[in-house]
This record gives structure tokens, sequence and C-alpha cells, in this order.
């Protein structure tokens, strides 16, 4: 039988290969706050084949894959695998998409994102790998690591 | 090509034949913006000018491209007397505006500003300038300004001269010529020099470009563009007076330069220019303030759509 770092799941998403240590903010950029009756479990730094890497388990909801790609920003090589009956029915790895929208927050302190309007933060990506982006209203790129600028 | 209801955000909206067809239109604009023709182009429309900054030349320059044209022009040049002051937010006010009239300039001192109100306003909406951000109608009465005096913009040696890191105006610029065969200088202390962001895609649009630090010679140097060195860029005041001191223009450096050498400066300038220059023919930057308002005109009515 095939190892499993995590307890195996009967029906569910798994999000495997999230960049080490970044799991939380996944979680928290796809809005999972556990409040639902849904289980969720975290693993946090396990060795895999190549390398550290973060996993998180869903039980009993699969991620539409769209809505997953936001985390692309933080987890570039994550795959989300979607589980029936204990085995992987579906397999995909993450796309950054070509705009960010109300996830990651200009770090321009005189950009009107900034200001109290009635418009979320948004981002346009300018190359994917290495991932870049530029903020839709100033027009800046963020110096810093992205991670930081999670709302 | 197609300008009507067009928001001019930044001089990245343009490809290079859309700019050239916007000087040309400038160019005949001429007359009127001199006053010797009239002109009802534009009788009712009304231009709305949100001025949330304090500027001369830009605001006055669209009024008068509007009125010269015929047009009215409504709004404000401080946000002090407006609902602003109640903490109204840049979007309602846009909101508003867009509801007395067909086209909108405004100043902002937050960068994107412009974007933001592109967003809500279904009025086609012009920056006149965001903040340290962009200032397209700037960028282009430069390039009329260059194509008039010169004779064309492609084949000149230009020199950036100043502070090239933090002016975007002078990315701007450099972007725009560089869409031109030109051969650019970019002259500035190393703390002030241009970013390699804008000298890399200037090299990548084909420019031939040299940096330097010192202002020594403008030897070969067709135009002259001068811009401010601000005082807050340096921590020292001793420090900032012995560097702007350097970049100074005065009758000295003239001494070799080329025979028809124009020099520009966006204004308003503080010490950068000796008033002595003014006198000469070399001063063209009275001309390129004045060429603010053949160029707003020639926006204007393509984005209104009575010209095409
Ligand atoms: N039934 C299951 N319950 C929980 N996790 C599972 C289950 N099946 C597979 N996984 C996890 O989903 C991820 C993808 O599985 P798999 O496609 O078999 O491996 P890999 O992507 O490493 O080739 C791995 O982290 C694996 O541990
Ligand atoms: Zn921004």
């Amino acid at each position: 039988m095939k190892e499993l770092k995590v307890q195996p799941i009967k029906d569910g998403t798994v999000i495997d290969h999230i960049t080490p240590g970044n799991a939380l903010k996944v979680l928290k950029i796809l809005g999972i706050e556990g409040r639902g009756d849904s289980i969720i479990s975290i693993a946090i730094n396990v060795v895999g084949k190549r390398g550290r890497k973060d996993i998180v388990k869903i039980e009993n909801r699969e991620l539409d894959s769209n809505e997953v790609n936001k985390i692309a920003l933080i987890a570039p090589n994550a795959t989300i695998n979607i589980i029936r009956n204990y085995e992987v029915v579906e397999k995909h790895r993450v796309v950054v998409p070509d705009e960010i929208i109300g996830i990651v927050r200009c770090p321009n302190p005189n950009c009107i994102s900034n200001s109290k309007e009635p418009i979320k933060p948004k981002f346009i990506v300018i190359k994917r790998q290495p991932l870049r982006i530029k903020c839709y209203y100033c027009e800046r790129e963020p110096e810093m690591d992205i991670a930081s600028l999670i709302i | 090509m197609n300008f009507k209801g067009r928001d001019i955000v930044t001089i990245k909206d343009f490809k290079k034949e859309e700019i050239v067809k916007i000087l040309d239109v400038a160019e005949e604009m001429l007359p009127i913006a001199h006053g010797k023709e009239k002109s009802n182009l534009l009788q009712g429309y009304i231009m709305a000018s949100l001025f949330f900054e304090p500027s001369t030349r830009t605001r006055l320059s669209f009024e008068a491209a509007m009125k010269r044209l015929g047009g009215n022009v409504i709004g404000f040049a401080q946000p002090g007397t407006t609902s602003i002051q109640k903490g109204e937010s840049l979007a309602d006010t846009i909101r508003t505006a867009e509801s007395y009239c067909d086209v909108i300039v405004i100043r902002h001192p937050k960068e994107g500003s412009a974007r933001l109100a592109a967003e809500f306003a279904a009025v086609p909406i012009i920056n006149g300038g965001d903040g340290a951000g962009r200032h397209p109608t700037q960028c282009l009465l430069d390039l009329f300004t260059i194509r008039r005096e010169k004779g064309g913009i492609e084949g000149n040696k230009i020199a950036l001269l100043g502070d090239l890191k933090y002016g975007r105006t002078v990315h701007s610029l450099a972007y725009a010529l560089s869409l031109f065969k030109t051969e650019m200088v970019f002259i500035a202390p190393s703390e002030l020099q241009m970013p390699k962001e804008v000298v890399e895609e200037c090299r990548k649009n084909g420019a031939k470009l040299s940096i330097k630090n010192e202002l020594d010679d403008v030897d070969g140097i067709d135009v002259l563009y001068v811009t401010r060195i601000q005082k807050e860029r340096f921590p020292d005041p001793e420090e900032y007076e012995k560097v702007a001191g350097s970049y100074r223009i005065d009758m000295d450096i003239l001494k070799n330069a080329k025979e028809n050498m124009i020099i520009m400066h966006p204004l308003p300038r503080v010490n950068e220019i000796s008033p002595a220059i003014d006198a000469t023919k070399h001063a063209a930057y009275f001309r390129q303030t004045f060429n603010g308002v053949p160029v707003r005109m020639a926006l204007l009515a393509l984005i209104l759509g009575v010209i095409e």
C-alpha cells in the first residue's frame, strides 16, 4: 500500500506540495475557517520526495479548481487532488490567474487602493515564473515577499 | 485608430501611431490655440476639471483648451470647497461629476487615482497627474515641443537631467522617446539615476542610451530636458545644495552647446536654470508651456469624437 503522510480520507480535497510554512495562509486565502462541519487537517513541514512541503486535507468538500488557483500566489507548486472513495480521481496543479483581486494589498502607502474607496485591491500578473505582479492602480511592483501582503 | 470615449491614464495607453496622430491634430490646432482663429468645435460640451491638488499649468491649459474650442468648464481647483472635505470618496465624487459633464480631467495626490476614476465613470477620464504617478498629457506636450522645435522627434540626441529616479513623468518621457528613433543620455547623481526597469524597457524599444553622473558638457546634444531635484530626497540639506548646484544650467554650460540646442523644463523651476538663460534662443520652456494648449485641445477633440 502507498504510504500516506496524513490519515486517509474517504472523500474530499487534498492540497499537496504547498510551499512549506504557508498552509495556514492557504486556508485563509480560500476563506476556510473551520466553522462549517467539514474536518480539516493540516500537515506542516512534512518531508516529501522533493523536500519539505505542507499538506491540507479537507473532508467531504471538493474544491473548485478556479477558486483554488488563488493560492498559486503563495504556493505555486501546489497540486489539488480530489479524493473519492479513498482514491485520487482528479489531480491538477494550480495556475496563477491573470488577475489577483482582493487577496493581496498594495504596499505603496500612497496608492489609491489603500484609501477608503469602494474597491478591492487588484494586481495584474506580469510574469509567472518567477512570479511578478503589479498593482492595477499605481502600477508599482511590490518589492517584498507577496505572502507578507496577503490581506 | 479610434479615440472616442477613451480614458487617458498613462502614455502607455497609446501606440506610437496614435501619439503621432495626436501631435498632428495638435499642429492643426495651433492658430486656434494662439487665439488667431476662433472655433466652436466643442460647443455644447462640458469638461469637468477636478483638481484635488494645486496646479497652474495643467489646469489652466486644459481649461483654456476647452474654452478655445467653444466648450464649457465646470469644476474646482481645490477640494476644500467641496464635499470631499466631509470625507466623500473619490469614487462618489466621480460618479457625481460625470452626471454633469462629457469628459473629466483629474489631478489627485494618490497614485492610481485616475485609474480608479476611469473604473467608475462612463465618460472619458483624462489623467492630469496622479501623485508621483503618471502625467500623460505632459508627456505628449513634451513630444510636441521637441517635434516643433527640432522639426521631428527621430534622430535627436536628448539628455534627461536631474531627478530621474523618482519623477515618473520623466520615466514616461524616456519610454515615449524610445518609441521614436532617438538617442538618450541620462544625467543624474547615482542616487537619482533612471531605474533599471526603465532603462531596460527603453533599450528593448531600440533606443541608444548612455548614462552619466556629471553634467560636464552638452556637446552634441540637441535637447536638454531639465527636471527639478527635490530637497526632500536628501536627508542632509548641505548635500542637497551641493548636488543641486552641480546640475544647475548656467551660461557657462552653454559654451560648447550646439547652436540650436533647446532647453526644456516641465516647470515650475526653482534654481535649476539660471534666469539669464531665458533670453537665449536655447530656452524653449515657455514655448513648451504654451504647447500644453494645442495638445490638450487635440486630445479633447479626439476623445469627444468631434475629430477622427
Ligand atoms: N485517501 C486519501 N486521503 C488523504 N490523502 C490522500 C489520499 N489519497 C492520496 N492522498 C494524498 O494526496 C496527495 C496526492 O496523492 P498521489 O497522487 O497519490 O501522490 P503524488 O501527487 O505525490 O504522486 C498526496 O499528498 C497523498 O498523500
Ligand atoms: Zn498600488
